[in-house]
């Protein structure tokens, strides 16, 4: 039989805010356990929560960049259950009225656009850590990440591979630190994902009973555990069993995912709205507020890109992959906007090999879209060759003469010759003195036609212009 | 000193006649000699309240001080007070320092007022006799036979015995009023959101307010201007123009319609107490007022709706006393939820555990709709009955409890008999709307009456005013058992 997966994700991402949400407390990564938390985070007796008013603007930014609803009001709800990272004893969420209702994303795979849409996307606050290392037995309990603010954002099962659901993520990733919501670091668990996968025959409607995986905190994690998943419950059903609804966990070590918790086991959470917590309304005024604040979409620039430029769409994927690099792009073009390929392989190339490398980001990257104009801007007036263009970008880096291409040219001896009678001075020196290798061409051996070229450069000390070499030799050449 | 009212203790103060020290050291005095006969504190701390009064003797003598500066009062031990234990009358917190104060008491603190021990009160404030308290039972100064009320019992004692001049409680239910009549003193829950309820240990988020309890209105009216006031720590706490609540105390009642709730007349109240309130209402009638028959017919359900409602509440508000932070702790146990379920076993006492049940049932799945949604359906019906009542009347007056206070041990045996003591004051709550109890006279076994006043939304001056008219003709609020 064929079996067609199906996942919808649910994203956690952290919110880049200050403090958390519901308390004073710096939401900083890192410090030592339990200096971050405070008298609410710690949940001493009489404490109260106070909405973080820079949380709910980073909801309704993400809500506006995907087309949702932003509901108002939009209702509190405290989800209770005991675990030792969590000391209230109930986390505060949104349950029955989220904040965003519905939208979309809209992602490329393989080349093929697909939209995936969401169902909502909440505000939550994070749970502490439980570290049982070093402590003798016992558990130690760090509430810095307590109160952290979190919007979780839910898919519709709308993905139907791995790959398509790595596509997914990757887009929102890029999606949240575009609009400025989350720093998306993977590894400090600033966006993590669940899994929900189930199977199904191909070409029925159905879903199928789904497991949901969590402790997904890398792509190629996500990809792996889906597609370990999709085997097992593929297996089991060819083999005439039955899917049991639960929770698992992926070990990224034995590369399988096991089970956490059944739904029989699961939880009955309680939820009922936070009576600390008034029913959050979001004027229409506020609205559009966040809305000027908006940056112009991935979307939008990757459509821009193609029409305005004429870029691949490889090309447009790749610059548009961080608002930053695209922002790169976008100062840099607008000073030779005829050469936007020009600026793009620059970038994907040169600039993105050199940071790579360094391992720094292209927003603190020394040669500055305006350097970077400029060098192209000498290239294409046939100031300098492509070639010594790798020796100026490496002054421009290195800071050097002031960061003045010009200066850098001048200094290096890096101008190339594109005097035509210069030019033609060199070539008639070179033809003059291997005669022999000239008659060998008008005689049909075409290959001596490039150790001509060779001589000539050699003579030029590698400056002369290609172009004007290769025109005005083959000019020569064919006279008489 | 021991009868004084607050306004002649301020006055004294400022004239220098007496100083804060003197007047918090013979308070000290009384509860060292008299607290072992009532049980009205838990903790007292000479040390820390005498330093309070130095500090208000030099506000005082640099002409800084306010209505209260230099004032002791006694503070309900559900307030969180920074290096006092704080313990709400339970053995889970009863090796709780708090490393914080309150928004009330902070208010206090601004104000000069020195914090002269921490009250006694049914545990978690669930309760309506004092008897749930982990740190046993309080009496009440009129017999020592009889209960105090609660859960702010022993605030209400410590007024009623002249231990405190006047105290802080708070009222979830009735348990500022239901104490207030029991011990005949008087006693104000405002509108909610009015006073903070940052560091006041959650019972009942929606329903809790903080409020003074004292020997008069007038006393009354000089607290709750420091008590009232917007607390950004409090996301449900009202941002409005601060008010003179002793402004309005002498305002004629002429005119002043009063609404009688037939079902508040209705059986259910006994004798005695009725009679108190039919002099009670002569009175107010000679005073110039006019009472007139108003019906709350969903008012009856107040009681049903709220053993819904503040349980759901309480049960989640407790979950955090768990022993992992803070509070008591099994000594041995086998694994984490063996941890949680010695320590809340151990720390938790009956009444309470009752609650966390019933909410914990009332919010489950398949049972939700059913109890939880259908008491907050009917919640807003009894705020509707009061809103239509409110066309025909000014305040709404009854009894603020059945009977006069019940013997020690009578009712804790059956919490239904117990859970009416809150059948007229629970609405108040429901709504949100401000309510008080004055003494109005003695009933069986010469126990006191109080008379429950009610007011529509930010009409605690009204209500101040209402209570003072007859306090100046009367002299009940002036009997002390002492």
């Amino acid at each position: 039989m064929q079996w067609e997966i199906v996942i919808g994700l649910e994203v956690h991402t952290q919110l880049s805010t200050q403090s958390k949400i519901f308390s004073g407390a710096s939401t900083a990564y890192g410090a030592a356990p339990n200096t971050q938390a405070c008298e609410v985070d710690l949940a001493l007796p009489g404490v109260l929560p106070v909405l973080n008013k820079g949380a709910v603007e980073r909801a309704i930014k993400f809500g506006l960049s995907v087309n949702a609803k932003i509901n108002s009001p939009s209702i509190f709800a405290r989800k209770n259950y005991f675990y030792p990272d969590l000391p209230k004893g109930y986390q505060i969420s949104q349950f029955e009225l989220p904040i965003v209702q519905g939208g979309s994303i809209c992602m490329h795979v393989n080349g093929v656009q697909k939209v995936i849409r969401l169902t909502r996307a909440h505000l939550e606050e994070d749970a502490g850590k439980s570290l049982h290392e070093d402590f003798h037995g016992m558990t130690g309990i760090d509430l810095n990440r307590a109160g952290t603010p979190l919007l979780e954002i839910v898919s519709e099962p709308d993905m139907r591979s791995s790959a398509e659901a790595v596509a997914y993520a990757k887009t929102l990733h890029t999606l949240v630190r575009w609009i400025g919501i989350c720093d998306g670091n993977m590894q400090e668990g600033s966006f993590r994902c669940d899994a929900n996968v189930s199977v199904r025959p191909v070409g029925t409607e159905k879903l199928g009973t789904r497991c949901e995986i969590k402790n997904l905190n890398s792509f190629r994690f996500l990809e792996k555990a889906i597609d370990f998943e999709a085997c097992r419950q593929i297996e089991i059903l060819e083999e005439g069993g039955t899917i049991r609804q639960e929770t698992r966990l992926y070990d990224a070590n034995k590369d399988e995912t096991r089970t956490m918790r059944t739904k029989e086991d699961a939880n009955d959470y309680r939820y009922f709205p936070d009576p600390d917590l008034l029913p959050l309304e979001v004027s229409v005024e506020w609205i559009e507020q966040v809305k000027q604040t908006l940056p112009e979409l991935p979307q939008s620039r990757r459509d821009r890109y193609m029409v305005e430029f004429g870029l691949s769409t490889y090309d447009v994927s790749v610059l548009t992959a961080s608002r930053e690099m695209a922002d790169y792009f976008d100062a840099a073009v607008k000073l030779l906007p005829t050469q936007a390929k020009l600026c793009a392989n620059w970038i994907m190339g040169e600039i993105s090999g050199r940071l790579n490398k360094e391992n720094i980001e292209i927003s603190t990257c020394p040669v500055k879209p305006d350097d970077l104009a400029a060098l192209l801007i000498r290239i294409s007036d046939g100031t300098t060759s492509g070639k010594a263009a790798k020796t100026i970008f490496e002054s421009l880096w290195l800071g050097e003469c002031g960061k003045n291409v010009d200066a850098i040219i001048e200094a290096k001896g890096l101008k190339q010759i594109s005097d035509d009678c210069a030019i033609e001075k060199l070539v008639d020196e070179v033809l003059a003195a291997n005669v022999q290798q000239v008659t060998d061409y008008r005689n049909g051996k075409e290959k001596a036609f490039n150790s001509l070229i060779g001589q000539i450069m050699k003579a030029a000390q590698g400056k002369a212009n290609p172009m004007q070499v290769n025109t005005i030799l083959k000019k020569k050449l064919t006279e008489k | 000193m021991l009868n004084a009212s607050l306004k002649e203790l301020s006055k004294q103060l400022a004239e220098k006649k007496l100083s804060s020290v003197e007047l918090t050291s013979f308070f000290l005095q009384r509860i060292k000699t008299l607290n072992a006969d009532y049980n009205a504190f838990i903790t007292t701390n000479e040390e820390m309240s005498l330093a309070q009064a130095v500090a208000a003797d030099k506000m005082l003598a640099e002409g800084e001080g306010g209505a209260l500066t230099g004032i002791p009062i006694a503070q309900k031990d559900i307030f969180c007070a920074k290096g006092w234990l704080t313990t709400c009358g339970s053995k889970m917190l009863s090796n709780f320092i708090s490393p914080y104060d309150a928004g009330v008491i902070e208010r206090f603190n601004i104000a000069g007022a020195v914090n002269i021990g921490k009250t006694n009160m049914d545990e978690f404030a669930m309760g309506s006799s004092n008897e749930t308290s982990y740190y046993g039972i309080v009496k009440n100064p009129w017999d020592t036979k009889a209960v105090p009320g609660g859960s702010s019992g022993g605030a209400a004692c410590a007024v009623a015995a002249r231990l405190a001049p006047a105290a802080t409680g708070t009222d979830t239910g009735g348990s500022i009023r239901q104490p207030a009549a029991l011990c005949g003193i008087s006693g104000i829950k405002p509108t909610y959101g009015l006073v903070s309820r940052y560091g006041m240990i959650a019972f009942a988020s929606s329903l809790d307010q903080a409020g003074p309890m004292a020997k008069s209105a007038e006393d009354l009216a000089l607290l709750l201007n420091v008590m009232v006031g917007f607390d950004a720590r409090d996301s449900t706490s009202l941002q409005r123009a601060q008010e003179d609540y002793a402004s309005s105390l002498e305002k004629p009642l002429s005119g002043l319609r009063i609404g009688l709730p037939k079902e508040y007349f209705a059986k259910g109240m006994s004798q005695d107490v009725e009679n108190a309130i039919d002099k009670a209402l002569a009175e107010y009638r000679k005073l110039g007022a006019e009472t007139v028959e108003v019906a709350l017919p969903n008012a009856p359900l107040s009681i049903p709706v709220y053993y819904v409602l503040a349980p759901a509440e309480a049960s989640s508000n407790l979950s955090r006393f768990d022993g992992v932070r803070y509070g008591h702790r099994a000594e041995s146990y086998s694994g984490l939820t063996d941890m949680y379920r010695k320590s809340r076993a151990e720390g938790f006492g009956p009444e309470v555990k009752r609650r966390i049940l019933i909410g914990t049932y009332v919010l489950s799945h398949g049972y939700y709709d059913a109890y939880y949604i259908k008491a907050q359906k009917l919640r807003r019906l009894i705020a509707q009955d009061f809103a239509e009542a409110y066309q025909q009347c000014d305040v709404i007056m009854g009894p603020t409890t059945p009977t006069v206070a019940f013997n020690l041990g009578e009712k804790s045996a059956d919490p239904i008999q117990m859970y009416l003591s809150d059948i007229y004051t629970s609405a108040a709550n429901l709504t949100g709307m401000p309510a008080m109890s004055i003494p109005i006279g003695f009933g069986e076994k010469n126990r006191p009456v109080g008379l429950h006043i009610i007011g529509n939304y930010f009409k605690e001056a009204q209500l101040l005013n209402v209570a003072h008219q007859y306090q100046r003709v009367t002299d009940w609020h002036l009997k002390s058992p002492v």
